[in-house]
């Protein structure tokens, strides 16, 4: 056990620290930088998605009006390393899908930037391509050994119930607010980079890599970062090529902000999938096998695997288990982390084979998933920190009224639509990752300095640290001056798998428990404890995760197929709530994505050219306004003392875990029309 | 985006004459759609001459009954005007539909019929396209169809015109009255746009240099009722898949007068005369109703992905006429 921190100000509803400062438009963002001189990039993409660049005509682009270089693969500076194939920006003449940047334009104003790399001429020898993932393909490879407990055929053979069916996710993009912008200085052979990030430890070790720098010569700095959904938790091409051409500018800092189109092709995405789901289940409703068959997509250039099996090895008990991941080499841009990697469609295939099973064993859904409920860790062995699946599907069922559901499908009807309702389960890892390091030192206003090199992302981890941080040195919150996004502060972890508040927030813990037991409650000017987080012991035995139940009720018009979500409740047990204000704004953040998920987003890459043809917010739609009904985001309370001092397991991704689900199984009870292809468009139903 | 050169016309003649002495001149008005397409590098004219401050900002009720619109009235400030909204509530249901607020605000009544197709490979200067370049071939028809047309289209273009309120104009019988170097002509609203045929990159019959500087409506048909139905996957902020707008009347339980157009399924808005005239004199049923949207729609043909166009506007036409035959709101 831990020993939990004594809690004031964790877990009030507190005002974000940071919100005056963003609402008047005084936080400065990474473009918004006041740099001297500053010159601004636009790139030039590749208009074939496989070949080689033969011929570069930069003439008229370099006689362009403010025009201060062109930058290609034949004269921009070389990089130290070019082992991260993504990061290799102009360093030879292959392209690896369409829109790769094979040149850009520096110039005294974006205006003239972008004119200028309008008249670019780049000329290819394009090779056939490859960008169309299918289960069919033969050249498809395991990503990782089939695993197998038990003999899931053998269960299958016996087994009362079987279902048996493939849901497909398409590929869906991360568009935060802010796109993917850099503005880079290079003085005194260093380099320092305004980024937007989620993580300036992350940024830094690898510019110092890519540019052969000592690390301790590259500062990143992200004070403030409009959203990133993991798009900006590796690092991609954009901030090499900023670093690139200020490295060929001497003097002039460059400033580099995507395009909107450009977050379709250098911001990574999530990869399709096609996910087979077996289940089987004995005459009282009890899971005897799962087996979770799994085919995505990564870049040619680098891999990146979606893990869609992994919720599915902790959900359910089941004595025989199966999981299988193939992935296809296609030429599409890198493949990366978005909201719940793996969990998130994982859960949307997993989730919606529960209900269809339920509706074969004909058991409620809710009273099915309670019966597959376990109390260990199916295949660790190893029991739950705490585990409240249950106790979020019974109280969401409480609020939504689920009680006394007809579970017949296509009977409810008001006016000309459909109505129906629909429940899925929700899990999301509680990650712990250990080097997290935080510095506490007494001001000369008497308040303490907090210093983390952590990134809010607008998450809201100004006001949680800094709320963690009143109650580890027990001061009110007013008393904290909090410092984070820049990596000349103590090392970080990344803003990414909900793990940003366990990693900090024990850091911090740390170095306020250091403090204290060095300087005592009096302390004076200068006094400072430095303190780490370490890895969790308890780990080893015990399995850790957070757990949620997500209800919808959807309308489907009989004449058109509109499909809408009138009212969802979201119920989540995950561990501690440090703001809960800006919790319920995640967790309801999670799901209204999850709607976007599951009736909007669908990134159309057309095999002819290679690129996605909706590639902006006109046509890659998002929830609108409109579109969100009745939303409801609660938790329940939950004490874990084994995960970290603050008792907290991270709320950033699951609320979006499961969504989609629900919501496809509210639209077959309404309906009776299943859909397994996401997303829910009005051709699915209309008749 | 190329730079260009702005002007600021402040009478319609001389408007008309900067744009008519120079191919490369577009009129600007609330630059929600032309300046999108300036900076995709759709569109790149020389010189941009602003109509917004031309004194065509009113609605006025015409002596012999009707409606003129002044080409620059606000979309926000023609769906909230009260006439129309007492008299015309298809007109008011089609705008409010359209864009968000903040677009309506801005887009003029004008600009609004003269917007050009959301076709994403239109929208793209990287890939073939017949409107864009003439003769380049058409991407949309083999590729995503999803929003495109089952009615009259070609097989250089299959794109369709995204106006709303166009749909509402023309079941209303609008009339478009355009200035030109020779001087001012009324046109149809229904033969303001045009089908693609061979010259896709040709939306309407207007010249170059000729400017639109009103719309004007007849007088409301008495005792007829009219909405607007929109079919869109996102509540808001999103483009038609199919639309419906209708005009009818009925007494003694039979169609009287009745006005169909469609938005969504065409390059144009798209008048459905032929179930009109199945409709004149039948029974006022909903059966009546499915079976004229089935002549109507027998006409349509089908790219791979847009095929529930078909029974989408079947099903729309259908419910529309209903509600209205009912008196209820569709």
């Amino acid at each position: 056990m831990i020993g939990l921190l004594h809690t004031r100000s964790i877990g009030a509803d507190v005002e974000r620290v940071d919100g005056r400062a963003k609402v008047t438009g005084a936080a400065a963002y990474a473009f918004d930088q006041p740099v001297e001189n500053p010159a601004y990039l636009h790139p030039v993409r590749s208009a074939v998605a496989r070949g080689r660049v033969t011929g570069l005509d930069t003439a008229a682009a370099e006689a362009a009006d403010g025009v201060l270089a062109v930058l290609t693969h034949r004269n921009a500076p070389r990089l130290a390393s070019t082992d991260d194939t993504e990061l290799a920006v102009l360093q030879d003449d292959a392209v690896a899908f369409h829109g790769q940047f094979v040149a850009a334009v520096v110039a005294e104003t974006p205006e003239a930037a972008r004119r200028a790399a309008a008249l670019v001429a780049v000329e290819y020898a394009g090779e056939p391509h490859d960008v169309v993932l299918s289960a069919d393909r033969d050249d498809l490879y395991a990503a990782q050994e089939p695993e197998e407990h038990g003999d899931v055929d053998a269960a299958i053979a016996a087994a009362a119930v079987v279902h048996d069916a493939t849901y497909t996710t398409p590929p869906e993009f991360n568009n935060p607010m802010e796109p993917h912008t850099s503005v880079a200085v290079w003085d005194d052979g260093g380099l320092t980079v305004y980024e937007s990030t989620q993580g300036v430890h992350t940024v830094r070790p690898v510019l110092a890599e890519v540019f052969g720098l000592d690390p301790e010569r590259v500062r990143v700095i992200a004070r403030y970062v409009g959203g990133g959904f993991g798009s900006k938790g590796t690092v991609h091409a954009n901030v090499v090529l900023a670093g690139l051409a200020a490295r060929a500018l001497p003097g002039r800092p460059v400033k580099f902000a995507l395009t909107r189109q450009d977050m379709f092709r250098v911001a990574g995405y999530r990869t399709p999938t096609v996910q087979r789901v077996r289940l089987a289940a004995d005459a009282d409703g009890r899971l005897t096998a799962v087996e979770h068959d799994v085919v995505e997509q990564s870049a040619r250039i680098k891999e990146f695997v979606e893990g869609c099996t992994k919720p599915t090895r902790g959900m359910y008990a089941a004595p025989n288990r199966r999981y299988r991941q193939r992935m296809a080499t296609l030429d599409v841009p890198v493949t990366s982390w978005m909201r719940a990697p793996g969990e998130c469609p994982g859960m949307f295939a997993l989730e919606s084979a529960m209900d269809e099973a339920a509706i074969a064993c004909g058991l409620d859904p809710v009273e099915f998933r309670v019966r597959n409920d376990t109390r260990t860790d199916p295949d660790s062995g190893k029991p739950f920190s705490t585990r409240n699946l249950v106790a979020c599907l019974r109280e969401g069922a409480r609020r939504f009224g689920w009680e006394g559901r007809d579970p017949a499908p296509g009977v409810r009807r008001d006016g000309d639509w459909l109505v129906g309702t629909g429940v899925a389960g929700s899990c999301y890892p509680v990650i712990s990752d250990p080097g997290s390091a935080a510095v506490v030192r007494y001001g000369a206003d008497g308040r303490y300095q907090v210093s983390i090199g952590a990134a809010d992302i607008g998450t809201g981890a100004w006001t949680a640290l800094t709320q963690i941080a009143a109650d580890a040195l027990r001061v009110p919150m007013d008393r904290i001056d909090l410092r984070i996004g820049d990596s000349a502060l103590p090392r970080a972890t990344v803003a990414g798998g909900s793990s940003g508040t366990t990693n900090w927030g024990t850091a911090v813990v740390e170095a306020a428990r250091a403090f204290r037991d060095q300087h005592g409650v009096h302390p004076r000017e200068g006094d400072e404890a430095r303190g780490e987080m370490r890895e969790n012991t308890a780990k080893e035995h015990y399995a850790m995760s957070a757990y949620g139940a997500q209800f919808a009720e959807v309308r489907v018009h009989a004449g058109t197929g509109e499909v809408r979500v009138q009212r969802m409740v979201g119920v989540f047990a995950v561990g501690r709530i440090v703001n809960a204000r800006t919790a319920r704004s995640q967790l309801l953040g999670g799901m209204v994505m999850g709607v976007s998920m599951a009736l909007h987003e669908h990134g159309v890459r057309d095999p002819r050219f290679g690129h996605v043809v909706n590639h902006d917010l006109a046509e890659y739609h998002v929830a609108a306004n409109a579109d969100i009904g009745d939303m409801e985001a609660v938790w329940i309370e939950e004490e874990d003392p084994h995960v970290n001092p603050m008792g907290t397991k991270g709320i950033g991704e699951i609320g979006i875990v499961g969504a989609a689900a629900a919501i496809a199984n509210a639209a077959h009870h309404a309906t009776g029309v299943r859909v397994r292809d996401l997303p829910l468009t009005t051709d699915a139903f209309v008749r | 985006m190329k730079t260009f050169d702005y002007r600021r016309a402040t009478d319609v003649g001389t408007a008309v004459a900067a744009v008519a002495a120079d191919p490369g001149a577009a009129f600007l008005g609330g630059g929600t759609n032309l300046v999108d397409r300036m900076k995709l590098g759709v569109a790149s004219p020389d010189l941009l001459v602003d109509v917004t401050r031309l004194p065509l900002d009113r609605v006025q009720e015409l002596p012999g009954g009707g409606l003129r619109i002044g080409a620059t009235v606000r979309n926000s400030d023609l769906a909230a005007d009260p006439v129309v909204r007492a008299h015309y509530p298809v007109l008011s249901q089609a705008l409010l539909s359209g864009a968000s607020g903040q677009l309506r605000n801005l887009a003029t009544t004008g600009g609004n019929l003269l917007q050009r197709t959301r076709c994403v490979y239109f929208q793209d200067p990287d890939t073939p396209c017949n409107k864009r370049e003439p003769g380049t071939g058409c991407s949309a028809r083999d590729g995503y169809t999803r929003y495109h047309a089952v009615l009259g289209a070609s097989e250089s273009c299959v794109a369709v015109h995204p106006s709303d309120m166009a749909v509402a104009l023309a079941a209303l019988d609008a009339v478009v009255v355009a200035v030109g170097p020779d001087g001012e002509r009324w046109i149809p609203l229904t033969d303001l746009h045009r089908l693609p045929g061979d010259a896709p990159e040709r939306d309407t019959v207007l010249r170059h240099g000729e400017l639109i500087t009103a719309v004007e409506l007849p007088e409301p048909v008495p005792g007829a009722r009219s909405a607007y139905r929109k079919v869109r996957d996102r509540a808001s902020f999103a483009f038609a898949l199919v639309s419906v707008a209708a005009v009818l009347r009925v007494a003694d339980g039979r169609v009287r007068d009745v006005r169909i157009a469609l938005g969504g399924v065409a390059h144009k808005p798209w008048r459905a005369t032929r179930a009109e005239e199945a409709l004149i004199g039948a029974p006022a049923t909903a059966e009546e109703f499915e079976r004229a949207a089935g002549i109507e729609l027998a006409a349509a043909r089908t790219l791979r992905d847009n095929a529930f166009k078909v029974p989408t506007a079947r099903n729309t036409i259908t419910a529309v006429l209903r509600d209205l035959a009912r008196g209820g709101d569709s």
